[in-house]
């Protein structure tokens, strides 16, 4: 079974699509490139200048001590499945048509990890540890959100 | 300093779990459950000399100074805890602090939750209602995960059980028996939620699957309540010739909100806190008489048992195998029927492991009273096995 998308291009032909009514993210100014990026199909994460560790979500702050900086830089957008559920309910009224909704936590190559959804996957064979490689879905004109489908 | 033996639970208060409230207030269920526990401890209100609340919407804040307005005290402490559902258990290491620290000598602690069959506009309430239409919460979760559906409490726990299958193994029934023995456990307590209803661990796995692989047997069902502790000096404890629950140790570790930035998924605060709790209290884990252990779900016990050290990690499934959990068996875990089986009413569910252990080493607790039960250890966890709070009660200081 393929996940269900919400890109307005998904929807029926003969109804008009719906608005799209998930929570949205607001950027903030720390956060923005990361947004701007994303909606250009660009993965981009932080990186600690004095361990090299990559950092996400996007901070003001080092996790890594007051003597640090981050910096931003392109992540490769591939990775692997660090721990994923397969939610058989809706997660929320918003997520009414969404089961199998399949939500991960992914581990960057680049060693961070976020929580996102697996798409174009069969619920049945998403596993812990399955390559995986970012898709860019563009679920308002503002605001498109990294997901994840298998790797090639 | 050592908080060992400076305080004691003297007093508690406890609604029966409901599945709705009607009309009632957050404010004045947390005033009346708190009045029932100084009723409990033969205090007079006027003896309460601190107060700790939680949070609750009603009063976004100043929400200690509302409770003490309301109840007629005057508080030389007034305190807000916000731990999720480790709320309770650190409502009872706090209140011993500002004890031992002789700002004050009795607290009252309060939590409690009321959940309407209707929301204001008068929709019926969904089941899965809740983050949805929130716009107050403007964090790194709100930006990064709610948009993926990273919604409420469900699918954090289902993927901390999907990866410690993955690095352990522990099998769909051994989960199902915490369960299990925690019904029974309810069966013996007529005012749990699902007092009368015992179930199988055919019932566990024959259940919907609600996020894999947790099934609905083994996800908490939130419900209305509230629970209330009345902490006092170990002097004045000693003096007032009743049952008490001394706190003899404490213990606490707080690392991430979102489950998505744990240090680890597997091996969790939970050691931290457990073992402050066991070297303060001076007890060994085969001291302990009787486990609470925050339950909201089956796993959360699981990894609670491995990381408080009942066993080693990568353990608990056999450790599971190899004991009875019942009240009446030779690990009594959960004796009021855990919030799996007594109820989650918000943070009160999470106090419901407080006053239950209480309840144990003061011999009050009626038809599932642990035999011969002098120490209890309980842990408190709050949102994603983020906030974790252990203690030691005990019968003498």
């Amino acid at each position: 079974m393929t996940e269900q998308t919400h890109e307005s291009a998904g929807a029926a032909p003969a109804s008009t699509p719906m608005p799209y009514n998930k929570p949205l993210p607001e950027p903030t100014p720390v956060t923005r490139p990361f947004w701007d990026a994303a909606r250009e199909g660009r993965l981009l994460i932080q990186r600690s200048k004095k361990t090299g560790k990559a950092v996400f979500y996007p901070r003001s702050v080092s996790p890594f001590g007051p003597d640090d900086e981050l910096e931003w830089c392109e992540a490769s957008g591939r990775g692997t499945i660090y721990t994923c559920t397969v939610a058989r309910r809706p997660v929320a009224p918003q997520w009414a048509n969404d089961p199998p909704l399949i939500i991960a936590i992914v581990e960057l190559e680049e060693g961070c990890h976020l929580t996102t959804n697996i798409v174009d996957c069969d619920p049945d064979a998403v596993r812990i540890g399955m390559p995986v490689t970012a898709v860019f879905e563009a679920v308002t004109p503002e605001v498109t959100l990294v997901k994840f489908r298998p790797a090639d | 300093m050592s908080l060992r033996g400076k305080a004691a639970i003297v007093g508690i208060g406890e609604f029966k779990p409901s599945r709705y409230t009607e009309g009632a207030t957050t404010l004045g269920m947390l005033v009346e459950v708190g009045r029932q526990a100084v009723a409990d401890a033969g205090l007079e209100i006027g003896e309460v000399d601190g107060l700790i609340t939680e949070n609750f919407a009603e009063a976004p804040f100043m929400a200690p100074s509302s409770v003490v307005e309301y109840l007629g005290i005057r508080a030389k402490f007034a305190e807000l805890v916000d731990l999720g559902g480790a709320t309770g258990a650190g409502m009872a290491a706090r209140a011993a602090m500002a004890i031992a620290s002789g700002l004050c000598e009795t607290v009252l602690c309060v939590t409690g939750t009321r959940r309407e069959a209707r929301s204001p506009s008068g929709q019926r309430r969904s089941a899965s209602s809740g983050y949805a239409g929130r716009r107050v919460d403007r964090t790194p979760y709100s930006e990064f995960e709610a948009p993926f559906g990273a919604i409420g409490a469900n699918y954090g726990y289902a993927m901390i059980a999907n990866r410690y299958r993955h690095e352990y193994g522990v099998t769909p029934e051994q989960l199902a028996k915490i369960a299990v023995a925690q019904r029974y456990n309810a069966c013996h307590n007529p005012d749990a939620m699902f007092f009368g209803q015992p179930i199988t661990v055919e019932d566990v796995l024959n259940s919907p699957v609600i996020v894999d692989p947790l099934h609905m047997l083994e996800i908490v069902m939130p419900c209305a309540g509230a629970a209330a502790l009345v902490v006092t000096s170990a002097k004045k404890a000693r003096r007032m010739k009743r049952p008490a629950a001394y706190v003899l140790g404490a213990g606490e570790q707080t690392t991430h909100r979102s489950i998505t930035y744990a240090p680890s998924l597997t091996h969790t605060a939970i050691k931290a806190a457990a073992d402050k709790a066991f070297a303060m209290a001076g007890v060994r884990r085969k001291d302990i008489d009787v486990a609470s252990i925050y339950d909201c779900y089956t796993i959360t016990v699981l990894l609670s048992i491995e990381d408080a050290g009942f066993c080693k990690k990568g353990q608990g499934g056999r450790f599971v195998d190899d004991h009875n959990l019942q009240f009446d068996g030779d690990f009594p875990l959960n004796p009021h029927g855990g919030q799996l089986s007594f109820g989650q009413a918000g943070t009160a569910g999470g106090m419901s492991h407080v006053t239950e252990a209480a309840r144990q080493v003061m011999g009050r607790a009626q038809g599932r009273q642990v035999k011969k039960c002098r120490l209890a250890f309980v842990n408190g966890n709050g949102g994603t096995m983020s906030e974790q709070v252990s203690l030691i009660l005990g019968r003498e200081p």
